[in-house]
């Protein structure tokens, strides 16, 4: 079953972090990409630009209205996520312990959906 | 036919927890299996009272499996008949029709996968408490949903969202793998002794119920023994409510006052429950450093020795609270601690500890607490500030009456301030 990652971290505390804290981050990422990639496991995988650059686009009957910024203000944003192939919840546990939660913050893991075809 | 009645009912109380294990495992379904076996039941009511069978869990077991062995086939028929895009969605779970019909196969620790199951921390815990209670230890929706002050249908809601999930996340049906289990085995702790907590908490109207709570917990917490010997953690665990347990008849008046420790009739105390926890504690501080649960059971036995409030060690205790405000560093153990502090070196000495602590100040115990050594070092107004702080957080009404008859005793003892409402 494929379970999607969504890595959630303070932009605040990670624009304040030093070159060895992001080089660090940046190596642990690398070591999980490579490790799932080997065992048949990595799905897809991607980081994000910061909210500053994100555009919002609700329908609104039918008429695009676009905004300024990301779909919520809060105090931690959507950072990047991983989808990997996992056999169950324990797996998907054992593969967010080994990822960096980017200032701070947290791993959400989210079964997906089966989609027919 | 009330003899049939009778054993159904017996079995259902010592072996549906069993039974429901190995189903879930077979089927990979708590809906399915549950069904499964509240269907068996049925036929035993129906064909006992001409003959008990020799071995009736064994026999509910086998008659669920071929309820299932039909039903599965009943499903594969159905699919057959429906087009090929349709069939490509079916569920994730198959279960093998040839395990289902072999009866010969049951695992030792089903339960104790269901145990882990139940209690995964991706559950929600009042959920986890409540899939625990209806699995493993067979009570209807009803009789959680009354015991946890809930609306029956809030409780199922619960149930339906908790097996939901297991599902479609795929908790896994296991005992978690050596690198998760310490965290994990925690989380099953805890369950345990909040169902106990919740049933010893018990005053009022819905005591029964909830007393029966404390029954399940202590059940739980031999059966976590049984299954995993040698954590010393669950036989610390197991010790802390046995102890805990033993004061239940003394720690209340038939009113449902509450009865401090310090006043009750220790004749009342159960002395087969402290010897069994005793003996489970001893067992567990043979096996390493102590936890936690085994750092309160300590302090229960020393409690459950004493041959008077008085006559307590106190010094021990305090002791004991300072090795587990190390290893669980929060202010109520550390509140405790000074309360211990205070009865082996004096009220002075613990309110000097209780005034430094920080975050108990909406907590009315800590006021209750202090009051108390307040009265005893006769600094009178203070003390009745205190209780009136304390009177005004309480939530629960025992410890309310409790609190102002304190307030009137030292009331009598000097004048109120004018200002007193």
């Amino acid at each position: 079953m494929q379970y999607m990652f969504l890595i959630y971290g303070s932009e605040a505390a990670i624009a304040a972090s030093t070159e060895s804290e992001m080089a660090e981050s940046v190596a642990r990422n690398q070591a999980v990409i490579e490790k799932a990639s080997a065992e048949g496991a990595l799905v897809g995988v991607g980081a994000l630009l910061s909210t500053s650059n994100a555009t919002t686009v609700r329908l609104e009957r039918g008429i695009a209205l676009t905004t300024d910024g990301p779909f919520a203000e809060t105090k931690e944003q959507l950072g990047g996520y991983y989808i990997l192939e996992c056999k169950d919840l324990d797996e998907a546990i054992a593969w967010a312990e080994q990822m960096p939660a980017c200032g701070g913050g947290c791993i959400e893991i989210r079964p997906m959906m089966e989609l027919p075809g | 036919m009330e003899q049939a009645r009778s054993a159904v009912e017996t079995i259902f109380r010592q072996e549906s927890g069993r039974i429901i294990a190995t189903l879930i495992r077979l089927t990979g379904s708590f809906d399915l299996a549950e069904e499964a076996m509240q269907d068996a039941f049925a036929s035993a009511l129906a064909q006992w009272p001409s003959g008990i069978p020799v071995n009736p869990g064994a026999w509910i077991t086998a008659v669920a499996q071929r309820k299932l062995v039909d039903h599965f086939r009943r499903e594969r028929t159905r699919l057959e008949k429906q087009p090929e895009l349709e069939r490509q969605r079916q569920p994730f779970f198959q279960p093998e029709l040839a395990t289902l019909e072999d009866t010969s196969v049951t695992v030792a620790d089903d339960r104790l996968r269901l145990i882990f199951t139940c209690c995964h921390p991706a559950i929600n815990p009042a959920a986890q408490v409540a899939l625990t209670l209806r699995t493993l230890c067979g009570l209807s929706t009803a009789e959680i949903a009354h015991a946890f002050l809930v609306p029956e249908a809030t409780m199922a809601q619960r149930l339906v969202r908790a097996k939901g999930k297991i599902q479609a996340a795929r908790i896994p049906y296991q005992v978690p793998p050596r690198h998760q289990l310490g965290p994990r085995l925690a989380s099953v702790q805890a369950v345990v002794y909040l169902v106990f907590n919740e049933g010893y908490s018990a005053a009022g109207g819905a005591s029964l119920i909830r007393s029966a709570l404390a029954d399940e917990a202590i059940r739980l917490g031999r059966l976590l023994c049984e299954l995993m010997p040698g954590e010393p953690e669950n036989l610390g665990l197991l010790a802390l409510l046995l102890l805990q347990d033993s004061r239940r008849a003394a720690r209340t008046t038939p009113s449902g006052d509450l009865i401090l420790l310090d006043h009750q009739d220790r004749a009342l105390w159960n002395r087969a429950r402290i010897d069994e926890g005793l003996a489970t504690l001893r067992a567990a501080l043979g096996l390493g450093p102590p936890g936690p649960y085994q750092l309160q059971a300590a302090i229960a036995a020393l409690h459950a020795e004493a041959p008077t409030a008085a006559g307590t060690d106190w010094a021990q205790i305090a002791a004991l609270y300072g090795e587990l405000l190390r290893i669980v560093p929060t202010p109520v153990v550390a509140l405790n601690r000074a309360v211990a502090v205070a009865m082996s070196n004096g009220p002075a000495a613990g309110l000097l500890l209780m005034d430094r602590l920080e975050g108990l100040e909406s907590f009315h115990l800590f006021h209750a607490a202090r009051a108390d050594l307040l009265r005893r070092l006769h600094r009178t107004e203070e003390a009745a500030a205190a209780y009136r702080t304390a009177l005004d957080l309480a939530g629960n009404a025992v410890e309310r009456r409790f609190l102002e008859r304190r307030l009137s005793e030292i009331g009598s003892e000097t004048s109120k301030p004018p200002e007193a409402k």
